[in-house]
């Protein structure tokens, strides 16, 4: 057992190779694109909306699709409220708030941990984004059961409560919906992979 | 033996019959199989499949309807109605605060001559301007939601403003003129039996901002009390001058029919507009019921008469703006008079009379061609291979005839029947589009479904793009369509929503919870919305004899949710579009409990979509 933890000391203690420092530096500019492109998208089709209303979930903001013709989060929150759902309102996202911060919080830790250039200091970026990244996961999973869930109990129309899909398709009424992660996601994940294998590549020589 | 004869007798006649139906059969089929075969084609060019959408926009005039009507080229299939000059309860025209003030004391109004703006002589697809020949207005559409935005007018000195609108090159105006001479100003009195000394006609234009579209009185020429009929711009070397013909040269009054018919020329007018403005510039014009007034017995070198065939109805421009085409409705030909000409008998002085100030030009030297193209010419048109598309009222028929060269006539088309105008996309400008041409007649004689005595007018479909023109389709339209403009679809870029953030309207409210009531007095001001499936409030009292000013706005932001708003027995129905916000105004007089509903089909609970104007008695 000591022996193991001393295997991890020496393991933390590891100074970070040149070329992890210079992968952690591309980790943080994979990871800009989070802040101009979507977390989420989802597109609700129908008969009488062929191109589908469009919805775009950011770190920091909803947007719906906008034509000259339609403005589709105002068009999704019109439609829903027949069946008692809350509106789509930004304020009610309190992940708008805490996600860009943490997002740039991890950057610094990332920037701090290439600049001292320990082992330790990149292991801690890498947890404590995994978590964030599932935790930010949940949060939003839990908003859309709450949304599909607490509906209104005075509703024209009736549906039985419902959770529209994180990843996938789903039939909700008239509506097919799919939700897929959007680019940021996509950055996010890559920044994740990015730093393991950045602390790979510096635990390689420690263990010769 | 006797009946075995008999009985080959009777075999044989068998066969005969057998054959000669047979063939009579084949006979028959021969023709109509080669018919169907040019229906066939003739529907598969006007088909337009669900979900695919026409090439053109078709813009008729709605003559005494007031209105104008949207069709599809070459579907022609009807689109739309623009209310113009008469109250619409389709879209809520005519029952808000801003419609009715534009409408004024009028109810309707008669549109003959709709013309699309133009920038360097082609349309630009911005505004469409149409005449009201009873009321002396114009009308601007704007084409960006396809909304009546003025109504100018009545402009003084004009009466029965026949010789509208026609736009100059860069839309810098819109011509009108007097199609029923009086004694000026308006409401001066003379005896009929004065007509040719105190009755006077004015031809001229009114002014187009050219950024807002919005018109204002331009220039006015004094003329003799001849009545003015129909315009045309100048293009190209021509551009800064107009043209319009006129009827009644003979200044006749009573049974015009004949009295008017007996001179074998009547006039075209050619303006300098350019010059006109100069003039008005210059201070040279006197004040008539409120317009600048050109006299042309004091102000020199504006205008001009052309001696043109019997009584001529269309004046038309090529599209080079060389020839000027004059069809004299009561002769067989068409006169093409050359501008180069003119200009040039305009510098000789080479006049063969005056008429009140105006030099008449010599007939010889100014004219170019006389084209026999048939009974009845009345209009022309133009497409993009040389050739110009003449109507033919009293002969129901198109004549299609070279522009230049021989000035031959090469192909004719019969219609049905009785063609007024003719239309071809572009047909006025430039460049026109040589694919079709509309043939706008004034009688169908029952080709369609009977309705009763009130017949529909026929509209008919024609393809011009080989060498024969080749029918294609009849439509029909309620009255009645004069001329009409048609216009590339890609050149129109029309709104479907209102945005939000371009409302300007300070009664406005885009948020349910802005809603509500407020007392000024006797006077009570609604701030309503509409939106899916309800308005708000959702009841209004008031006490009889209060003033009600209801301010709606439909907040949807989506296209197509419109939504109506009527008030059962206080004759209200306004229609609101997606972003639009409308004023009601009226005086609460009837005592008792009236519902507003929705009355434009809007979604599953459109049912529900009501409230209750409660009027307390007094």
């Amino acid at each position: 057992m000591e022996k193991w933890l001393d295997k991890a000391n020496i393991f933390f203690d590891l100074p970070l190779t040149l070329n992890s420092r210079i992968l952690i530096l591309v980790a943080v500019v994979v990871l800009l694109p989070a802040y101009y492109f979507p977390l989420w998208n989802m597109t609700f089709y129908s008969n009488q909306y062929p191109d589908g209303l469009k919805l775009h979930i950011y770190a920091y903001k909803l947007e719906g699709g906008k034509t000259p013709q339609r403005d589709d989060l105002r068009e999704i929150n019109e439609l829903n409220h027949y069946i008692g759902m809350r509106p789509l309102l930004e304020s009610d996202f309190s992940e708008f708030k805490w996600i860009p911060f943490g997002i740039g919080a991890l950057i610094l830790l990332a920037l701090r941990a290439m600049v001292i250039g320990k082992m330790s200091n990149l292991v801690d970026v890498f947890v404590l984004f995994s978590y964030f990244g599932l935790f930010s996961l949940w949060s939003f999973y839990y908003r859309l059961y709450t949304y599909g869930h607490n509906l209104a109990p005075d509703a024209a129309i009736k549906v039985k409560p419902f959770t529209p899909p994180l990843i996938g398709k789903e039939q909700i009424a008239n509506f097919t919906v799919y939700s897929w992660p959007g680019l940021a996601s996509y950055s996010l994940v890559l920044f994740a992979i990015l730093l393991f294998v950045a602390i790979v590549m510096s635990a390689r020589p420690a263990e010769e | 033996m006797m009946r075995n004869r008999t009985q080959w007798t009777w075999f044989g006649l068998g066969v005969l019959c057998a054959l000669a139906v047979s063939l009579a059969f084949v006979a028959c089929r021969q023709k109509p199989t080669e018919q169907r075969g040019a229906v066939a084609e003739a529907a598969i060019a006007t088909y337009v499949p669900p979900g695919d959408q026409d090439e053109y926009y078709l813009f008729y005039s709605g003559g005494h309807s007031g209105q104008v009507f949207v069709a599809g080229i070459p579907s022609m299939r009807h689109i739309a109605t623009i209310p113009v000059f008469s109250p619409y309860p389709s879209t809520g025209y005519g029952y808000d605060e801003e419609s009715k003030k534009m409408l004024g004391e009028f109810t309707w109004g008669d549109v003959h001559h709709p013309a699309l703006s133009k920038t360097n002589g082609d349309y630009d697809g911005r505004w469409l301007f149409v005449n009201d020949n009873a009321n002396a207005r114009i009308a601007r559409i704007d084409l960006r939601d396809f909304k009546t935005k003025q109504i100018f007018g009545p402009i003084p000195n004009v009466s029965g403003n026949h010789g509208c609108s026609f736009v100059t090159n860069n839309t810098e105006y819109v011509l009108i003129a007097t199609r029923f001479s009086v004694p000026l100003p308006l409401g001066t009195y003379a005896s009929i039996e004065d007509y040719a000394s105190k009755y006077r006609g004015v031809v001229g234009a009114v002014a187009v901002d050219p950024e807002t579209g919005q018109m204002s009185l331009g220039w006015e020429l004094l003329t003799p009390p001849f009545n003015w009929d129909l315009g045309s711009c100048g293009k190209g070397p021509s551009e800064d001058w107009a043209f319009w013909s006129c009827y009644n040269s003979e200044r006749a009054t009573g049974k015009l029919e004949v009295t008017a018919s007996q001179k074998d020329r009547d006039y075209v007018i050619a303006v300098n507009w350019k010059a006109a403005e100069q003039a008005v510039k210059e201070g040279k014009y006197k004040i008539i019921g409120g317009a600048k007034v050109i006299d042309p017995k004091e102000v020199k070198g504006l205008a001009y008469l052309i001696p043109a065939a019997k009584s001529p109805h269309g004046v038309d421009v090529s599209p080079d703006g060389n020839y000027i085409v004059a069809s004299g409705k009561l002769q067989e030909i068409t006169t093409v008079f050359s501008f180069e000409k003119i200009l040039k008998a305009i510098e000789n002085k080479d006049f063969t009379g005056e008429e009140d100030g105006i030099p008449v030009l010599n007939y010889d030297s100014v004219k170019e061609a006389e084209v026999n193209v048939g009974l009845g010419p009345l209009h022309t048109q133009f497409d993009d291979k040389g050739f110009a598309y003449t109507s033919l009222f009293v002969e129901s028929a198109i004549a299609k005839w070279r522009l230049g060269g021989d000035w031959a006539v090469v192909d004719k088309i019969p219609i049905t029947y009785n063609i007024g105008h003719l239309c071809i996309p572009g047909g006025d400008t430039m460049h026109p589009d040589g694919k079709y041409v509309i043939a706008l007649n004034k009688l169908s004689h029952g080709k369609h479904l009977s309705v009763g005595p009130s017949q529909p007018e026929c509209s008919q479909l024609i393809d011009i793009t080989g060498e024969k023109m080749k029918l294609l389709y009849d439509a029909f339209t309620e009255p009645e369509p004069h001329y009409a403009q048609a216009i590339r679809a890609d050149k129109l870029h029309p709104i479907e929503v209102y945005p939000k953030e371009e409302s300007k309207n300070p009664n406005a409210i885009w948020d349910v919870n802005q809603a509500g009531v407020t007392r000024r007095g006797n006077h009570v001001i609604v701030k309503m919305t509409a939106v899916r499936s309800s308005f708000a409030p959702t009841k209004i009292e008031v006490n009889q004899g209060d003033r009600v000013t209801i301010h709606l706005t439909n907040i949807e932001q989506t296209t197509d949710e419109l939504h109506g708003f009527a008030i059962c027995q206080y004759n209200i129905n306004v229609v609101v579009d997606p972003g639009e916000t409308k004023t009601i105004e009226f005086v609460a007089n009837k005592p008792g409990v009236f519902p507003y509903y929705c009355t434009n089909f809007c979604s599953a609970l459109h049912q529900e979509m009501q409230g209750y104007l409660l009027v307390k008695p007094r």
